[in-house]
Protein backbone atom coordinates (compact mmCIF):
# COMPACT_ATOMS: atom_id res chain seq x y z
CA UNK A 1 0.00 0.00 0.00
CA UNK A 2 1.45 3.35 -0.88
CA UNK A 3 1.21 6.16 2.10
CA UNK A 4 0.87 9.52 1.79
CA UNK A 5 4.01 10.90 3.97
CA UNK A 6 3.20 12.60 7.60
CA UNK A 7 4.36 14.63 9.82
CA UNK A 8 6.62 13.39 11.90
CA UNK A 9 4.86 14.43 15.05
CA UNK A 10 1.30 12.81 13.83
CA UNK A 11 3.20 9.54 13.36
CA UNK A 12 4.91 10.14 16.86
CA UNK A 13 1.43 10.34 18.44
CA UNK A 14 0.29 7.49 16.55
CA UNK A 15 3.19 5.24 17.88
CA UNK A 16 2.65 6.42 21.10
CA UNK A 17 -1.00 5.48 20.96
CA UNK A 18 -0.11 2.10 19.42
CA UNK A 19 2.43 1.21 21.63
CA UNK A 20 0.71 2.10 25.01
CA UNK A 21 -2.26 -0.03 23.87
CA UNK A 22 -0.22 -2.80 23.01
CA UNK A 23 1.08 -2.62 26.48
CA UNK A 24 -2.29 -2.12 27.83
CA UNK A 25 -3.05 -5.22 26.44
CA UNK A 26 -0.40 -7.25 27.28
CA UNK A 27 -0.54 -6.64 30.61
CA UNK A 28 -4.36 -7.45 30.97
CA UNK A 29 -3.36 -11.29 29.02
CA UNK A 30 -0.51 -11.31 31.80
CA UNK A 31 -3.07 -11.17 34.14
CA UNK A 32 -5.64 -13.59 32.77
CA UNK A 33 -2.80 -15.87 33.21
CA UNK A 34 -1.56 -15.16 36.72
CA UNK A 35 -4.58 -13.97 38.77
CA UNK A 36 -5.64 -16.65 41.16
CA UNK A 37 -9.06 -17.60 40.45
CA UNK A 38 -11.97 -17.23 37.84
CA UNK A 39 -13.55 -13.94 39.63
CA UNK A 40 -10.73 -12.07 39.57
CA UNK A 41 -9.46 -13.05 36.09
CA UNK A 42 -13.03 -11.55 34.94
CA UNK A 43 -11.40 -8.08 35.59
CA UNK A 44 -8.74 -8.27 32.79
CA UNK A 45 -11.32 -8.51 29.45
CA UNK A 46 -13.79 -6.01 31.01
CA UNK A 47 -10.96 -3.41 31.94
CA UNK A 48 -7.40 -3.47 30.38
CA UNK A 49 -8.88 -4.73 26.86
CA UNK A 50 -11.07 -2.12 26.49
CA UNK A 51 -8.08 0.74 26.97
CA UNK A 52 -5.47 -1.70 25.30
CA UNK A 53 -8.12 -1.97 22.33
CA UNK A 54 -9.69 1.89 22.92
CA UNK A 55 -5.60 3.33 22.35
CA UNK A 56 -5.27 0.64 19.00
CA UNK A 57 -8.41 2.44 17.45
CA UNK A 58 -7.18 5.79 18.38
CA UNK A 59 -3.99 5.05 16.85
CA UNK A 60 -5.76 3.52 13.93
CA UNK A 61 -8.19 6.60 13.33
CA UNK A 62 -5.87 9.07 13.34
CA UNK A 63 -3.47 7.24 10.42
CA UNK A 64 -6.48 6.20 8.36
CA UNK A 65 -8.07 9.95 8.85
CA UNK A 66 -4.52 11.29 7.90
CA UNK A 67 -4.61 8.59 4.63
CA UNK A 68 -7.48 8.81 3.32
CA UNK A 69 -9.97 12.06 3.33
CA UNK A 70 -12.34 12.91 5.96
CA UNK A 71 -12.65 11.36 9.19
CA UNK A 72 -12.54 7.47 9.54
CA UNK A 73 -14.81 6.77 11.69
CA UNK A 74 -15.33 3.23 11.49
CA UNK A 75 -13.04 2.71 14.79
CA UNK A 76 -15.31 4.63 17.05
CA UNK A 77 -17.83 2.05 16.14
CA UNK A 78 -16.31 -0.70 17.37
CA UNK A 79 -14.96 1.14 20.55
CA UNK A 80 -18.80 1.54 20.97
CA UNK A 81 -19.53 -2.35 20.43
CA UNK A 82 -16.91 -2.99 22.87
CA UNK A 83 -18.12 -1.12 25.26
CA UNK A 84 -21.53 -2.58 25.32
CA UNK A 85 -20.62 -6.14 24.84
CA UNK A 86 -17.38 -6.35 27.23
CA UNK A 87 -19.50 -5.65 30.73
CA UNK A 88 -22.52 -8.17 29.63
CA UNK A 89 -19.90 -10.85 28.36
CA UNK A 90 -18.29 -10.33 31.93
CA UNK A 91 -21.45 -10.30 33.48
CA UNK A 92 -22.85 -13.73 32.21
CA UNK A 93 -19.65 -15.71 32.66
CA UNK A 94 -19.62 -14.18 36.27
CA UNK A 95 -23.25 -15.60 37.25
CA UNK A 96 -22.50 -18.94 35.41
CA UNK A 97 -19.27 -18.59 37.55
CA UNK A 98 -21.74 -18.41 40.56
CA UNK A 99 -24.20 -21.37 39.39
CA UNK A 100 -21.13 -23.91 39.49
CA UNK A 101 -20.56 -22.54 42.63
CA UNK A 102 -17.12 -22.38 41.46
CA UNK A 103 -14.36 -21.53 44.40
CA UNK A 104 -13.31 -18.21 44.96
CA UNK A 105 -9.27 -17.76 46.40
CA UNK A 106 -8.45 -18.56 50.02
CA UNK A 107 -9.81 -14.95 51.66
CA UNK A 108 -12.39 -13.67 49.53
CA UNK A 109 -14.65 -11.43 51.37
CA UNK A 110 -18.88 -12.15 51.44
CA UNK A 111 -18.40 -15.43 49.35
CA UNK A 112 -22.04 -15.98 48.29
CA UNK A 113 -23.59 -19.42 48.75
CA UNK A 114 -25.89 -20.15 46.26
CA UNK B 1 -56.39 -4.14 19.44
CA UNK B 2 -58.28 -4.31 15.89
CA UNK B 3 -57.02 -1.98 13.07
CA UNK B 4 -53.34 -1.86 15.38
CA UNK B 5 -51.99 -2.03 12.23
CA UNK B 6 -53.30 1.78 11.16
CA UNK B 7 -51.60 2.83 14.07
CA UNK B 8 -47.97 4.24 12.95
CA UNK B 9 -46.74 3.27 16.10
CA UNK B 10 -47.11 -0.50 14.84
CA UNK B 11 -45.06 -0.06 12.17
CA UNK B 12 -42.73 2.28 13.85
CA UNK B 13 -42.71 0.71 17.51
CA UNK B 14 -38.89 2.95 18.22
CA UNK B 15 -38.43 6.11 16.04
CA UNK B 16 -35.59 6.97 17.73
CA UNK B 17 -33.96 3.46 17.42
CA UNK B 18 -34.79 3.57 13.53
CA UNK B 19 -33.11 6.81 12.95
CA UNK B 20 -29.98 5.67 15.10
CA UNK B 21 -30.43 1.99 13.08
CA UNK B 22 -30.03 3.73 10.02
CA UNK B 23 -27.01 6.43 10.80
CA UNK B 24 -25.65 3.74 12.29
CA UNK B 25 -25.39 1.55 8.80
CA UNK B 26 -24.06 4.78 7.29
CA UNK B 27 -21.25 4.70 9.46
CA UNK B 28 -20.26 1.28 9.29
CA UNK B 29 -20.69 1.60 5.74
CA UNK B 30 -18.41 4.91 6.06
CA UNK B 31 -19.54 6.52 3.14
CA UNK B 32 -23.14 8.53 2.21
CA UNK B 33 -25.00 7.66 -1.13
CA UNK B 34 -28.62 8.12 -1.46
CA UNK B 35 -28.94 4.33 -1.51
CA UNK B 36 -26.84 3.60 1.43
CA UNK B 37 -29.53 6.10 3.08
CA UNK B 38 -32.20 4.26 1.66
CA UNK B 39 -31.04 0.40 3.14
CA UNK B 40 -30.27 1.99 6.38
CA UNK B 41 -33.31 3.52 6.29
CA UNK B 42 -34.58 0.37 5.49
CA UNK B 43 -33.22 -1.97 8.20
CA UNK B 44 -33.76 0.95 10.86
CA UNK B 45 -37.58 0.45 9.83
CA UNK B 46 -37.23 -3.51 9.61
CA UNK B 47 -34.83 -4.75 12.90
CA UNK B 48 -37.54 -2.86 15.55
CA UNK B 49 -40.19 -4.03 13.86
CA UNK B 50 -38.85 -7.94 13.87
CA UNK B 51 -37.80 -7.53 17.12
CA UNK B 52 -39.31 -5.17 19.12
CA UNK B 53 -41.46 -8.17 20.86
CA UNK B 54 -38.14 -9.02 23.27
CA UNK B 55 -37.41 -5.67 24.19
CA UNK B 56 -38.34 -4.22 27.45
CA UNK B 57 -40.28 -1.22 28.00
CA UNK B 58 -39.06 1.71 26.16
CA UNK B 59 -36.51 3.84 28.83
CA UNK B 60 -37.26 7.60 28.60
CA UNK B 61 -34.11 9.88 28.68
CA UNK B 62 -35.48 12.90 30.40
CA UNK B 63 -32.44 15.32 30.15
CA UNK B 64 -29.85 14.33 27.29
CA UNK B 65 -27.06 17.16 29.35
CA UNK B 66 -26.66 15.08 32.17
CA UNK B 67 -26.58 12.10 29.87
CA UNK B 68 -23.28 14.30 27.88
CA UNK B 69 -21.72 14.64 31.27
CA UNK B 70 -22.00 11.12 32.55
CA UNK B 71 -20.46 9.19 29.55
CA UNK B 72 -17.65 12.15 29.84
CA UNK B 73 -16.83 10.86 33.88
CA UNK B 74 -17.78 7.31 32.46
CA UNK B 75 -14.37 7.52 29.68
CA UNK B 76 -12.29 9.09 32.65
CA UNK B 77 -12.78 6.77 35.17
CA UNK B 78 -12.53 3.76 32.33
CA UNK B 79 -9.19 5.02 31.71
CA UNK B 80 -8.16 5.47 35.14
CA UNK B 81 -9.94 2.18 36.36
CA UNK B 82 -7.36 0.65 33.19
CA UNK B 83 -4.65 2.08 35.18
CA UNK B 84 -5.35 0.45 38.67
CA UNK B 85 -6.43 -2.76 37.84
CA UNK B 86 -3.02 -3.30 35.41
CA UNK B 87 -1.11 -2.57 38.55
CA UNK B 88 -3.03 -4.67 40.64
CA UNK B 89 -2.11 -7.31 37.89
CA UNK B 90 1.51 -6.62 37.87
CA UNK B 91 1.71 -6.49 42.03
CA UNK B 92 2.16 -9.62 43.78
CA UNK B 93 -1.18 -11.75 43.89
CA UNK B 94 -0.51 -12.39 47.85
CA UNK B 95 -1.69 -8.32 48.25
CA UNK B 96 -4.94 -8.98 46.29
CA UNK B 97 -8.18 -9.14 48.91
CA UNK B 98 -10.74 -10.18 46.34
CA UNK B 99 -14.51 -10.11 47.72
CA UNK B 100 -17.69 -9.69 47.17
CA UNK B 101 -20.43 -7.50 47.88
CA UNK B 102 -23.88 -6.56 47.56
CA UNK B 103 -25.33 -3.20 46.42
CA UNK B 104 -29.04 -1.87 47.10
CA UNK B 105 -30.88 -0.40 43.97
CA UNK B 106 -32.44 2.73 44.02
CA UNK B 107 -32.94 2.85 40.72
CA UNK B 108 -36.05 0.60 39.02
CA UNK B 109 -36.05 1.11 35.52
CA UNK B 110 -34.57 -2.37 33.63
CA UNK B 111 -32.82 -0.26 31.13
CA UNK B 112 -30.99 2.01 33.75
CA UNK B 113 -30.07 -0.91 35.79
CA UNK B 114 -28.37 -2.20 32.31
CA UNK B 115 -26.77 0.69 32.13
CA UNK B 116 -25.65 1.01 35.72
CA UNK B 117 -24.72 -2.75 35.88
CA UNK B 118 -22.16 -1.79 32.89
CA UNK B 119 -20.54 0.85 34.23
CA UNK B 120 -19.83 -0.90 37.21
CA UNK B 121 -18.01 -3.18 34.95
CA UNK B 122 -16.05 -1.02 32.91
CA UNK B 123 -14.94 1.44 36.16
CA UNK B 124 -12.52 0.37 38.76
CA UNK B 125 -11.97 -3.04 40.02
CA UNK B 126 -15.55 -3.83 40.27
CA UNK B 127 -17.31 -6.26 37.78
CA UNK B 128 -21.46 -6.64 38.97
CA UNK B 129 -21.89 -10.70 38.46
CA UNK B 130 -25.60 -10.82 39.28
CA UNK B 131 -28.94 -9.29 39.47
CA UNK B 132 -31.35 -10.22 42.33
CA UNK B 133 -34.86 -8.72 41.02
CA UNK B 134 -36.40 -9.80 43.93
CA UNK B 135 -34.31 -7.89 46.50
CA UNK B 136 -33.67 -5.15 43.84
CA UNK B 137 -29.55 -5.65 44.32
CA UNK B 138 -26.57 -6.19 42.68
CA UNK B 139 -24.14 -8.64 43.48
CA UNK B 140 -20.10 -6.89 42.95
CA UNK B 141 -17.37 -9.07 43.10
CA UNK B 142 -13.65 -6.47 43.47
CA UNK B 143 -10.68 -7.48 43.14
CA UNK B 144 -9.21 -5.31 46.10
CA UNK B 145 -12.73 -5.09 48.95
CA UNK B 146 -11.07 -2.89 51.77
CA UNK B 147 -14.18 -0.89 52.80
CA UNK B 148 -17.14 -2.24 51.61
CA UNK B 149 -19.13 0.98 52.36
CA UNK B 150 -17.82 3.26 50.85
CA UNK B 151 -17.49 1.56 47.61
CA UNK B 152 -20.79 1.18 48.13
CA UNK B 153 -21.36 5.18 48.56
CA UNK B 154 -19.06 5.96 45.33
CA UNK B 155 -21.33 3.97 43.24
CA UNK B 156 -24.13 5.88 44.43
CA UNK B 157 -22.59 8.93 44.45
CA UNK B 158 -20.75 8.66 40.89
CA UNK B 159 -23.05 6.93 38.85
CA UNK B 160 -26.83 6.23 40.25
CA UNK B 161 -27.61 9.69 41.72
CA UNK B 162 -27.03 11.04 37.93
CA UNK B 163 -28.46 7.80 36.21
CA UNK B 164 -31.68 8.75 38.22
CA UNK B 165 -31.62 12.54 37.25
CA UNK B 166 -31.37 11.49 33.21
CA UNK B 167 -34.07 8.33 33.46
CA UNK B 168 -36.51 9.96 36.03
Amino acid sequence: MTSIDMPWYLELVIVAFLLFGALVALIGSWGLAKLPDFYTRLHGPTKASTLGVGCTLIGSLLYFSHQQDGVSVQEALVTIFLFATAPVSAHMMGKAALRRRLKGIQGTRNMPDR
Amino acid sequence: MNLAYRRWQYWLPRPLFSLFLALLWLLMVNEFSAAHALLGLALGVAIPFVTHGFWPEEAKIKRPLPLVRYLLVLLVDILRSNLVVALRILRPARYLKPGFFSYPLALDDDFAITILASTISLTPGTVSIHYDAEANTLLVHALHLENEAGMVADIRERYEKPLEEIFR
